[in-house]
């Protein structure tokens, strides 16, 4: 009797061990197939030599990440540090802008009557659905030289003649932002909807002027909501590549760009791989310091009055 | 700024009395509300003539002097029609009415946070009608209750402080002296979030009386609450209004409730002032049907005849008291002012009429009576007695004096 009670229950655990493990090994085999082990490679790769087809070699090495930090054949050039530095400015600039855009967006959405916000957040995902590489050659032929939009800037004196708004540093951000808005807007927005509007009036019954009742009633508790709209812009937009590369024109490269130019070349890959974990390190770095932010701000410990 | 010169007061009593805030939760908050609140009343009795006997008032209480006032939203919604009132400095004044009847529209008027489309408003001695409201000094206890949940306890009830300027060691003070008058004990480290409906309650009314504002207002601030809590904030909320003299205007739409509280009510229907009196006048002396069925009566009769004292209504002819002014339109008789007497029995304002229904409530009963072709409601005392029963023939009496003519 106690025998089989015991044998039953063990057995069920094993049913229930083999329901989990069935349940879980799909996305598993997807993790280990598809991250860890492409992860991996890359990573082993970024320690080997480069070959003289730019593929890579035994013996281990550092050479690619001496590479990376700028040295050559003829000493030290900072032409890496510029990308890096470069891809981190476009990421602050763009980001930066993208918030400034978004939150008025989000904002309004949100006074809009009920059945028309769910048309007003379509209409900002909607563009988001057209192929990425499309929408980017779109705004070549908005900016390009000649263009109405090239010839206004021409003629307040922006740029020099004939040079056009496209390709330029200019041209990135403007990419950058255009392609990155939706996904400020829409955590803004969801920020926004759960505000309570009496809120604002407490902060204005309390003494606050519109510009205070904002700043301290309104803009801490769509901090989350920015936070989580930053991480979602900041960390495709570092690694951008569609369109550094298409709106650039080749001059204003990323550090996406640098990546992709070792393997597709076929000139370096321990080179491109050693800068795809500097990229992926920044990422971490970026979201290890969005956490603490968000962290401090959330966990409300320390009281300021 | 003044001070709560009171409330120093408080806390020495919150001090020598048993109350001491324990942890837990609101349950023992609010079965103490101010240990020894119950002499101070009777201390400063009731009124707020009171007032400057309680040891150097330096704070003024304001006043407000409404003008025609004039809502409307969109072009077809009046919420106000034209509003005249006053309302005496010191004064707890509810604005009672129906949903929609614009009481909310009148009270955000006077927060600043709704802009009259006509008329004037004075509180105090200064027109604030075109003044923003972080301008007035007027604070509100919203309906829902609209705490910062990013800040804490103490920050919420800082935030209006900060807003004015006031230096941070003030601040801490202020705060700290209403948390004791408030009796909030350990909520004040709490955050929002970890807040039951009947402390967030109090958290809304401290933030607004740590800013000691000139007028208090209060929209509908205990509807969200249960009946037991409900009843015993309303309490406590008297108290801290007659403690510090300070002008209430209490927005609700329970009858009962008004009356508990208010030293005076105004009836709002459609966007006007139907009655402005003390609970006593609005309740046993409506003016119209309105206010008369607003306050629960529902014996009302169209007078068909009157001769100086002497109407006539479907129960019969009865005797008003002699002198009695007032709209011949309808006789109210309240039904606690009936005697149900067994038998048939013949006097002056006796009916005859036969039990309908009786709903025993304990204390009391109510009985629904068929008077010829009329129904009346009576209410009567359980004293030990023996109830009418249903069917039973019964003669009710009504005293010339408790019988009211209000205009339809």
């Amino acid at each position: 009797m106690n025998d089989t009670a015991v044998l039953g229950r063990s057995r069920a655990m094993v049913t229930e061990t083999r329901h989990l493990l069935f349940t879980v090994s799909p996305g598993a085999a997807w993790i280990i197939l598809f991250l860890v082990l492409p992860s991996a490679y890359l990573m082993g790769v970024a320690f080997m030599t480069n070959g003289p087809y730019g593929l890579p070699e035994m013996p281990l090495s550092l050479e690619s990440f001496r590479q990376l930090a700028g040295f050559g054949f003829l000493g030290w050039s900072p032409g890496n540090l510029y990308t890096l530095l470069r891809s981190l400015w476009q990421t602050v600039v763009a980001t930066g802008l993208v918030v400034v855009v978004a939150y008025p967006i989000a904002y309004y959405i949100t006074t809009c009557r009920a059945r028309w916000r769910p048309i007003m957040l379509l209409l900002v995902v909607v563009p988001s659905w057209t192929n990425q590489v499309i929408r980017t050659f779109g705004w070549m032929n908005l900016l390009a030289p000649g263009t109405p939009l090239s010839a206004a800037a021409e003629t307040l004196g922006l740029i020099a003649p004939n040079m056009g708004l496209y390709p330029s540093n200019f041209a990135v951000t403007l990419g950058l932002v255009y392609n990155f808005l939706p996904f400020m807007v829409l955590p803004l927005y969801a920020a926004f909807e759960k505000l309570d509007t009496a809120q604002v009036e407490a902060a204005q019954d309390l003494y606050a002027t519109p510009i205070k009742a904002f700043w301290h009633a309104v803009f801490p508790q769509t901090l989350p909501g920015l936070l989580a709209g930053v991480v979602l812009v900041a960390i495709p937009a570092f690694g951008m590549y569609v369109i550094p590369e298409l709106l650039g024109g080749g001059k204003a490269l990323m550090l996406g760009n640098l990546v992709a130019n070792q393997f597709s070349g076929g000139s370096n890959w321990p080179l491109g791989a050693a800068g795809a974990i500097l990229m992926l390190l920044a990422t971490f770095a970026g979201l290890y310091a969005m956490r603490r932010i968000g962290k401090r701000l959330g966990g409300g410990e320390e009281v300021v009055i | 700024m003044t001070e709560i010169p009171s409330a120093q007061r408080a806390t020495q009593h919150a001090g020598d009395s048993s109350a001491t805030p324990a942890d837990s939760g609101e349950a023992e908050h609010v079965a103490q509300p101010h240990g020894s609140s119950q002499h101070e009343l009777s201390e400063h009795g009731p009124s707020e003539h009171d007032r400057p006997a309680d040891g150097g008032s330096e704070r003024s209480a304001s006043s407000i002097h409404m003008q025609g006032l004039h809502k409307r939203f969109g072009n077809s919604t009046v919420a106000l029609d034209g509003v005249d009132l006053t309302i005496q400095a010191g004064e707890f004044f509810t604005l009672l009415g129906p949903s929609g009847c614009g009481k909310t529209t009148l009270l955000r008027i006077l927060a600043g946070l709704e802009e009259a489309d006509d008329g004037r408003l004075t509180i105090g001695q200064r027109d604030v009608t075109d003044v923003p409201p972080h301008q007035r000094s007027v604070n509100t206890v919203f309906q829902s209750y609209a705490l910062f949940p990013h800040l804490s306890v103490r920050e919420n009830l800082a935030f209006g402080l900060k807003m004015r300027g006031v230096d941070r060691q003030q601040r801490e003070e202020r705060v700290a002296r209403i948390a004791q008058f408030i009796q909030l004990g350990d909520l004040i480290d709490r955050r929002i979030d970890q807040l039951s409906g009947g402390q967030r309650q109090r958290i809304a009314l401290a933030r607004a009386l740590v800013c000691e504002p000139d007028v208090l207002l209060l929209d509908e601030p205990l509807s969200a609450l249960d009946a037991g809590l409900r009843s015993q904030l309303q309490v406590e909320l008297l108290r801290v209004q007659k403690r510090l003299g300070m002008t209430f205007v209490f927005v609700t739409h329970d009858q009962d409730e008004a009356m508990v509280m208010s030293d005076r009510i105004a009836v709002l229907n459609g966007g006007t002032i139907q009655q402005v009196g003390p609970p006593r006048d609005v309740y046993e002396r409506p003016v119209n049907a309105f206010v008369a069925r607003f306050m629960g009566h529902d014996n009302l009769y169209p007078i068909s005849r009157r001769e100086g004292d002497r109407v006539t209504t479907e129960l019969g002819e009865l005797v008003l008291e002699p002198g009695t002014a007032g709209s011949d339109e309808l006789l109210l008789i309240r039904p606690e002012t009936l005697d149900v007497l067994p038998g048939t029995q013949q006097g002056a304002n006796h009916l005859h009429g036969r039990v309908v229904e009786r709903l025993y409530r304990g204390s009391h009963a109510e009985f629904r009576l068929a008077v010829g072709a009329a129904t009346i409601q009576a209410t009567i005392n359980n004293r030990g007695h023996r109830l009418p029963e249903v069917d039973d023939e019964v003669t009710l009496v009504v005293a010339a004096e408790d019988l009211v003519t209000v205009a339809a």
